[in-house]
């Protein structure tokens, strides 16, 4: 409907916008050229410092680590080629299920979650009017608390004996588990907690309600339709490009977690004697293998099934998402 | 595509320099040590964290001294990652100091040197330290560590709670399970739902080692070799320790109650009566001396089921890493930390300290036997306070008597195989003898792979 409305952008916009850089002085097709080249260098010293950074810091321990994946490099000692053992390893570990369905159980838990109480938080922002600057800066703060803080709170606030929580929980009669005690209950109190840092995507969920065009509300409103109506047909196709987008950098985020549970569980000698598998998470795991047991060229192999499993689950998701996402001068 | 303008080419090869000279110039953050220069000295894993930790290092700093070397210490607990990143990069420390349990383990992978010439050389003769606690740092009969710290365990109670429950100290025993099940059932204290007060806190996982022994069991062969965690002793021992927090409401609401103890504070569990009673490190009675002198404490040995007083005993070493750059000083360094003169001095230092805050000083044990014998007779004087004074004697006792796991290359992930079993019977996941099962399939596997190449 609206994609049909939209009118493409001309063919020629873009010689259009070079013609206008290049202004009336070069308009020969020699300088134009020129012109070019020199933007196209420009571009690249622009991105250079994240192309460094992703040849140094990303792409290159990638390699790295693949190359690791198939030896018993310790850091340390020499490193001999063991072939696929590492990999043959995962499969016969009982630690990286346990540690896998953990990791699934905690983003299952926590994307869903997340993102309707972002969105919830998102469309309260909307109706407050002049003050949502000032409630957006409070819900965005708390994404500035280290993570390591985040994991100590938890600690704190869900005590099962003399935590906040429990204490609120006892104003209405009831009885709180030991959330970081009971190991069915320590990924539910740590979806919980990882809700304190839900503000990046409220801020991004705002800007998306912001944008959807008002006159489609009054269409659905003189069509009838009711604020539910309304929300269902108006607001979630309209964002649901957004909430795609935050669909995936969720899961991979909750696939990935690991400071405040290594806090909470892992960071210490003392916490780490406590520690439960019921809060061992794939990353922690990773971690444990490759910097307190030396098992590098394991921790990689590690590593790459993480990514294969987060390629998988996303690539499912984008497969899954053409039925749902939105997008405008989408031609479905 | 044509090559670009010389003037152009040169800009962006300039920029192109710039943006990847920038993570070199900008440094990756972390600890290095390789900003120290040939004459800094550095450590890791120290915390000067009172006088007989900051004495000691001003007498190593004199010592290195006339070499031209100033020390740097590396303040903060040892952090594996951050040693193996350091060895690794060959940026290590010159002297680290960590949980004795960790050597073997690091020393199997060649992350430690021997301290064979190091003894030879500076002529120290390891007789002068607590048997148990060379062992720790030994690994196969070559010691990599000398010891920092010698800690043991013992009993610490809250009289005014047994005499309220109409007990007494006298009665109270570790060596009597069935006695102490229903000790634990009277001491302990429930308010609606909530545990308020731990009658016998076991202090497992981490006291585990402690409970397997009282019950006859090791957890591992004397070689270092054979794990033993199945062995029926200790899932015996596993099976009684979870019936003690069984009987008091469970894991998590004994859990939850422990972690809101003011351990280091003036109303810690035993000045707000929330703990009968457990066993505990020795350090904690130097804490309790600080915070609460006043406090009705009735300290005991821990005793085996056989009646014999028991102690685990732990503590940390100093060790000289693979690639440091001053081996021959790290060994004078850890000849002057953990010599007799030092620790006598820094123990009078302590104790002057602590008597001038107005606590009184209950003593240290080192692991060096003669520091050890001079502390206990010559510094130390019994302060008048009974209770701290027994425990005090109780302590030194009991450091001629420890026990320790013996050493073993696979390290932490021996010490990790046990502790998760536990942990996995506390939380109700298995039965000991499943988790025991498992634990010991995962220990004998890391001990088999560690031993590689070993033999």
């Amino acid at each position: 409907m609206q994609s049909v409305l939209t009118p493409k952008p001309p063919r020629s916009s873009k010689s259009g916008r070079t013609a206008r850089a290049q202004g009336p002085a070069t308009g020969t097709p020699k300088a134009a050229g020129s012109a070019r080249r020199r933007e196209i260098w420009a571009a690249y010293g622009f991105i250079s410092p994240w192309i460094v950074g992703f040849v140094v810091f990303t792409a290159g321990p990638m390699l790295a680590s693949l190359v690791l994946s198939f030896t018993d490099y310790d850091a340390i000692g020499s490193t001999h080629n063991v072939g696929f053992a590492n990999y043959q390893q995962l499969f016969e570990d009982p630690q990286v299920a346990k540690s896998l369905m953990n990791t699934l159980i905690f983003a299952v838990l926590r994307v869903p979650l997340a993102m309707a109480f972002a969105l919830v938080l998102a469309m309260l922002l909307l109706k407050v009017g002049r003050t949502a600057g000032l409630f957006r800066t409070v819900f965005y703060l708390p994404v500035m608390t280290p993570p390591v803080a985040v994991g100590i709170l938890f600690l704190l606030l869900f005590n099962g004996n003399v935590g906040l929580i429990n204490h609120v929980l006892g104003f209405f009669g009831i009885e709180g588990p030991s959330w970081t005690t009971d190991s069915f209950w320590v990924k539910p109190g740590l979806v919980l907690t990882s809700l304190w840092s839900v503000g990046s995507t409220v801020v991004i969920y705002f800007a998306a309600l912001r944008s959807v065009p008002k006159d489609l509300y009054e269409a659905a409103e003189l069509d009838g339709a009711g604020r539910w109506t309304s929300f269902r047909h108006v607001t979630l196709p309209q964002i649901s490009g957004t909430l795609f987008f935050t669909l995936i950098v969720n899961t991979i985020a909750s696939l990935q977690t690991f400071t405040e549970a290594y806090t909470a569980f892992f960071g210490t000698a003392t916490t780490q004697s406590y520690s439960s598998d019921a809060a061992l998470f794939y990353v922690v795991y990773l971690f444990q293998q490759a910097f307190q047991y030396m098992h590098m060229g394991y921790a990689s192999a590690l590593a790459w099934l993480l990514f294969l499993v987060i390629l998988v689950i996303t690539i499912i998701q984008a497969k899954v998402s053409k039925r749902f996402v939105y997008y405008e001068g989408d031609q479905r | 595509m044509a090559a670009p303008p010389q003037r152009i080419r040169r800009k962006a090869a300039g920029l192109v320099a710039a943006f990847a000279l920038l993570p070199a110039l900008s440094g990756c953050g972390g600890v290095s040590m390789a900003d120290s220069g040939n004459s800094t000295f550095t450590t890791m894993g120290f915390m000067q964290s009172d006088a007989l930790a900051s004495d000691r290092m001003d007498a190593a700093r004199k010592a290195l001294a006339p070499d031209g070397l100033r020390i740097q210490v590396n303040e903060g607990a040892f952090d594996s990652q951050q040693f193996l990143s350091a060895v690794a990069a060959g940026d290590a420390p010159d002297a680290v100091v960590m949980d004795r349990t960790l050597v073997g383990g690091y020393a199997a992978r060649g992350a430690l040197m021997p301290l064979t010439d190091c003894l030879k050389r500076e002529r120290i003769d390891t007789g002068g330290y607590v048997r148990t606690a060379i062992d720790e740092g030994s690994l196969d009969g070559t010691v990599y560590a000398l010891p920092d710290s010698y800690d043991s365990r013992l009993l610490l109670t809250n009289d005014k709670v047994l005499k309220d429950n109409g007990t007494s100290a006298a009665e109270f025993t570790t060596g009597n399970w069935k006695k102490l099940e229903a000790a634990t059932r009277t001491l302990q204290k429930r308010s609606g739902g909530k545990l308020t007060r731990i009658g016998f806190d076991p202090k497992i996982p981490e006291f585990f080692p402690m409970w397997a022994k009282a019950n006859g069991a090791d957890l591992i062969s004397a070689d270092g070799r054979t794990a033993e965690l199945n062995d029926p002793k200790a899932v015996q021992a596993l099976t009684y320790a979870v019936k003690l927090v069984d009987a008091q409401g469970g894991w998590g609401k004994l859990k939850a109650l422990r972690d809101s103890f003011d351990m280091f504070g003036a109303k810690n569990e035993f000045v707000r009566e929330q703990l009968g009673s457990f066993p505990m490190e020795d350090w904690y009675v130097n804490v309790l001396a600080g915070a609460s002198p006043k406090i009705d404490l009735a300290p005991d040995v821990f005793r085996g089921r056989d009646g014999k007083p028991l102690n685990w005993s732990s503590g940390l070493g100093w060790a000289i890493p693979k690639n440091a750059k001053h081996p021959e000083a790290a060994c004078e360094f850890i000849k002057t930390m953990t010599s007799t003169k030092t620790w006598v001095h820094a123990a009078r230092a302590k104790a002057k300290e602590t008597r001038a805050s107005g606590s009184p000083y209950t003593g240290d044990v080192t692991g060096n036997l003669a520091a050890d014998r001079i502390i206990e007779h010559e510094v130390w004087k019994p302060t008048g306070n009974k209770a701290f004074d027994k425990a005090t004697r109780i302590v030194f006792d009991l450091s001629r008597k420890g026990f320790a796991v013996p050493s073993n290359p696979a390290g932490s992930e021996f010490k990790e195989a046990w502790q998760s079993a536990v942990n996995r019977v506390l939380s109700g996941e298995q039965t000991p003898q499943q988790a025991l099962d498992q634990a010991q399939r995962k220990a004998q596997s890391a001990l088999d792979l560690a031993n590689e190449g070993r033999e």
